[in-house]
């Protein structure tokens, strides 16, 4: 079967499963579960059977090793504080964001990968019932109990 | 706007805000073993050239004016393997010797080379190829002989045509034994243009 370059996937899919993983592990571990994700990623791509959804497969990766990540440091995602900064926003922005992030990060799992899949990375809810083995139904509660909780949070 | 729909888009916008410097993908992969192609491009004075080596060595070098640069990869994904990545400083070796051969520099490369997109024939014909001077030309007949096939003149040139790594494989040192310029992979522009480097004629623009 004709796998296009790997590199290809690398250039549409890098950046996002690195948003991803920063909102679900924080700014810290991101780049060590990005690494894992993408070398996982290579070691299996020679022999991949179905190569039709390219990025479905790549966050599976992903999600997996936020999963495996969390469950070793045995506590919550902790918060994006420093990324917003880093990536030169303005002082305000970036304490807004910062606030963002911890409310995403006390999310439960289900909640934070739904919504950050659904807005960070514009994942439709198959999507994320797939990747997530829910169904769709299930993938769009988990979204609208995530808003409904930030916007709670979030107005305190 | 409702509250709902404000909260959406303050996500995406944070979200769009991570922008991340991508750690070092390449180093990690070849170091786990599992970056099986390399490659980058370079600026060249016959236009842009796309790079690739294996752990081998050289595997091709293609230009890019002339090819498609997702075909390229492509063919290498399918010929090669597809674990495949932009890895340019597994290519900085490369890419100075062709620059002081650019320069008038350099009349050899050094190069570990990877022949596997070789066919045997090709390789025999390259061999033979690669045995004739900086400077100097020779024919397809004579080549075809050298390569054990002494009628195939149109065999080596099809041969030549195939070779996937121009330049550092002086295919264009062959001519037709009227002395015609014969065929060129990257334009016979091109290959006039080698000639008259080789001949100490013409500097090349950098």
């Amino acid at each position: 079967m004709a796998l296009p370059p790997f590199q290809t996937l690398l250039d549409g899919h890098g950046r996002d499963v690195y948003r991803f993983l920063t909102a679900n592990v924080g700014p810290v571990d991101a780049d060590d579960c990005w690494q894992e994700t993408w070398l996982s990623a290579l070691r299996a791509y020679p022999s991949l059977k179905d190569a039709s959804n390219l990025r479905a497969w790549v966050f599976t990766i992903a999600h997996r090793k936020a999963i495996d990540h969390l469950r070793a440091r045995g506590r919550r995602a902790i918060p994006v504080a420093e990324a917003a900064e880093l990536a030169g926003a303005a002082p305000e922005t970036a304490l807004a964001d910062e606030q963002l992030w911890s409310s995403v990060a006390q999310l439960p799992d289900k909640q934070r990968t739904a919504v950050t899949l659904r807005f960070l990375v514009d994942s439709s809810y198959a999507e994320i019932a797939d990747l997530m083995g829910s169904s769709e139904e299930a993938a769009r509660r988990n979204v609208h109990e995530a808003l409904k909780r930030l916007r709670k949070e979030l107005n305190r | 706007m409702n509250e709902t729909d404000d909260l959406e888009r303050r996500l995406a916008r944070a979200g769009a805000r991570l922008m991340p410097e991508l750690p070092d993908l390449p180093a990690a992969a070849a170091a786990a073993g599992m970056l099986d192609l390399a490659y980058t491009t370079t600026d060249s004075p016959l236009g842009t050239l796309l790079l690739a080596s294996t752990d081998h060595g050289l595997v091709r070098i293609a230009y890019l004016d002339f090819a498609d640069r997702d075909e390229v990869l492509q063919s290498l994904a399918d010929r090669v393997s597809p674990r495949m990545l932009e890895a340019p400083r597994r290519l900085d070796e490369s890419r100075r010797e062709l620059a002081d051969y650019f320069d008038g520099r350099r009349r050899e490369f050094d190069l570990p080379l990877d022949r596997r997109l070789m066919s045997d024939f090709t390789q025999r014909v390259l061999s033979a190829t690669a045995t004739i001077p900086y400077g100097s030309v020779s024919t397809y007949g004579a080549v075809a002989r050298e390569a054990g096939s002494p009628r195939g003149s149109r065999a080596a040139g099809n041969a030549l045509g195939s070779n996937p790594m121009p330049i550092v494989i002086p295919c264009h040192r062959v001519l037709h034994a009227g002395g015609g310029i014969g065929g060129y992979t990257g334009g016979l522009e091109r290959k006039r243009t080698l000639l008259e480097l080789e001949s100490g004629r013409s500097r090349l623009p950098v």
